[in-house]
């Protein structure tokens, strides 16, 4: 039986499409996904996020605890309410999950993970709080919602629906956080645009939900919140990257921090013994057909494959993430395995679109 | 859900509708195009083209997934819709009249062996 977010009820009486995603009964539209994705893109959208986990870690060892656990480092992080992305590496240097961890002082800590990998993530936190013995209390959070409201129009809509949170929120910079009453709103996103992640009590979600459909927020499902990534050149757990991925072969490099040569983090060693094999980057296809994931890619520098492939909304064009090899030159023009056929593809910087702008 | 009573069926969710010439029109039904959700690329089979029973001669996709489409008899592909092959939304708008491709069987009589409407829609139902 798969599980319900506090949203639910709601999605299903707008008449969404409902289908599994990591064992929870999620939109992926609620009519047509394109036009989700075009209401991100020029004004505003929503996403019930609820089923992703959030975890508060307390206690007196939770900065050097988190700077082992993770690949990024929290050190950097000293303003309260500022968000770090960051994965969380095994022993072998493979992504267990990616995640963003807010601050709050320096015992004091807000982690965000994915649906899929909760309870693996939790289990392996909990293990590794008991192997080091850290001063730390760990505690998941299923009592909260939390929802995405994505664009350029989002935040001016999110304050019209929630009387006094202006200026609470206004003078957020992007990932920053700020705790509202019972709300954590924080100035992140998974859509290339800017936002809204609301952090709320599970029952308060509906009615939350409903005002910010009553302000023109359009209620967006997973189809869109996937294109939108796609576009946004944004990682998807799973896909993109997993347990026998190195981030150094992901895209990720930038969230790995060596500059602590103290910093003995989980997975530091695996890294620096086996530095990046791969690059990814960005594909357009330059013949009609749609870029998916697993197609085999022909380049002079050898092959790669596509980890996430779509048809782009915005640019009107499949495009797709793909591993290629490092020597593979910027701009070159590759031919990618479309169900037997070899078709040509451009490879570009990602991302693809950034604040509704296409960049290729 | 809308499953016009005059047409065949298939499993793999075809729609088939005999014309006077001898031919049938084949498209995919109402529920499948749903289900695939906003359709950006046809792929349709050449006219002169032979196909069996249950080939895959065609592909739509949707901007989450890549549907094949199979022969729903044996014969010889006599039309494609190239107006729907430039405007591959116009099989959400309507998937009964966007067509995909027509074909003239081998036997005739294999299109009555098809499933008719009631036993698509038990079918349909249960997807």
């Amino acid at each position: 039986m798969a599980r319900c977010t506090p949203l639910h009820a709601v999605h299903v009486a707008a008449g969404a499409r409902m289908v599994d995603f990591a064992g929870w009964d999620m939109p992926v539209n609620y009519g047509s996904q394109i036009e989700e994705h075009h209401a991100v893109r020029s004004d505003a959208g929503m996403f019930d996020v609820s089923h992703m986990l959030a975890l508060d870690l307390t206690g007196a060892d939770a900065t050097p605890f988190l700077r082992t656990l993770l690949a990024n480092d929290v050190a950097k992080l000293t303003v309260p309410g500022k968000a770090l992305y960051s994965c969380m590496l095994n022993a072998e240097g493979g992504v267990i999950d990616d995640l963003i961890v807010y601050y709050f002082a320096p015992d004091k800590f807000r982690i965000v993970v994915n649906a899929g990998t909760a309870d693996k993530d939790v289990a392996r936190m909990r293990k590794q709080i008991a192997r080091t013995g850290a001063n730390v209390s760990l505690d998941a959070h299923r009592d909260l919602a939390m929802i995405a409201v994505q664009g350029p129009n989002a935040r001016a809509k999110t304050w019209h629906a929630i009387p006094g949170s202006e200026s609470a929120s206004a003078g957020l910079k992007p990932f920053f956080a700020a705790q509202v009453g019972d709300m954590l709103i924080a100035r992140t996103g998974y859509t290339g645009e800017d936002g809204f992640e609301i952090t709320l009590p599970a029952a308060q979600a509906p009615a939350l939900w409903n005002a910010l459909s009553a302000a023109g927020v359009a209620p967006c499902g997973l189809g869109a919140r996937d294109t939108l990534r796609l576009e946004a050149g944004m990682n998807l757990y799973g896909q993109d990257m997993d347990e026998a991925t190195s981030p150094l072969n992901a895209g990720l490099s930038w969230t790995v921090d060596m500059k602590d040569i103290d910093r003995n983090f989980i997975g530091r060693a695996a890294l620096e013994t086996s530095p990046a094999s791969q690059k990814v980057i960005g594909l357009v296809l330059l013949e009609r057909g749609v870029l998916r994931a697993h197609q085999t890619v022909f380049t002079d520098a050898g092959e790669g494959e596509t980890t996430s492939g779509t048809f782009s909304p915005t640019l009107q064009q499949a495009i797709a993430f793909a591993r290629v090899p490092l020597e593979l030159a910027e701009g070159s023009t590759v031919e990618v395995d479309i169900r037997g056929k070899r078709l040509r593809a451009r490879t570009v910087k990602l991302p693809f679109v950034r604040n509704g702008q296409a960049l290729i | 859900m809308n499953i016009p009573a005059e047409l065949k069926y298939t499993k793999s969710h075809e729609w088939i509708r005999r014309e006077d010439d001898g031919t049938v029109t084949v498209g995919i039904t109402d529920h499948a195009q749903e289900a695939l959700g906003d359709i950006v690329f046809l792929d349709l089979p050449d006219a002169g083209r032979v196909v069996a029973a249950g080939e895959e001669c065609a592909v739509v996709e949707s901007v989450k997934a890549a549907s094949d489409i199979y022969a729903p008899v044996a014969g010889e592909i006599v039309a494609a819709n190239d107006a729907a092959l430039d405007a591959p939304e116009s099989v959400n708008a309507d998937a009964y009249a966007n067509w995909l491709f027509k074909l003239k069987p081998a036997n005739a009589a294999d299109v009555d062996a098809l499933l008719d409407a009631a036993a698509y829609a038990e079918i349909a139902a249960d997807d």
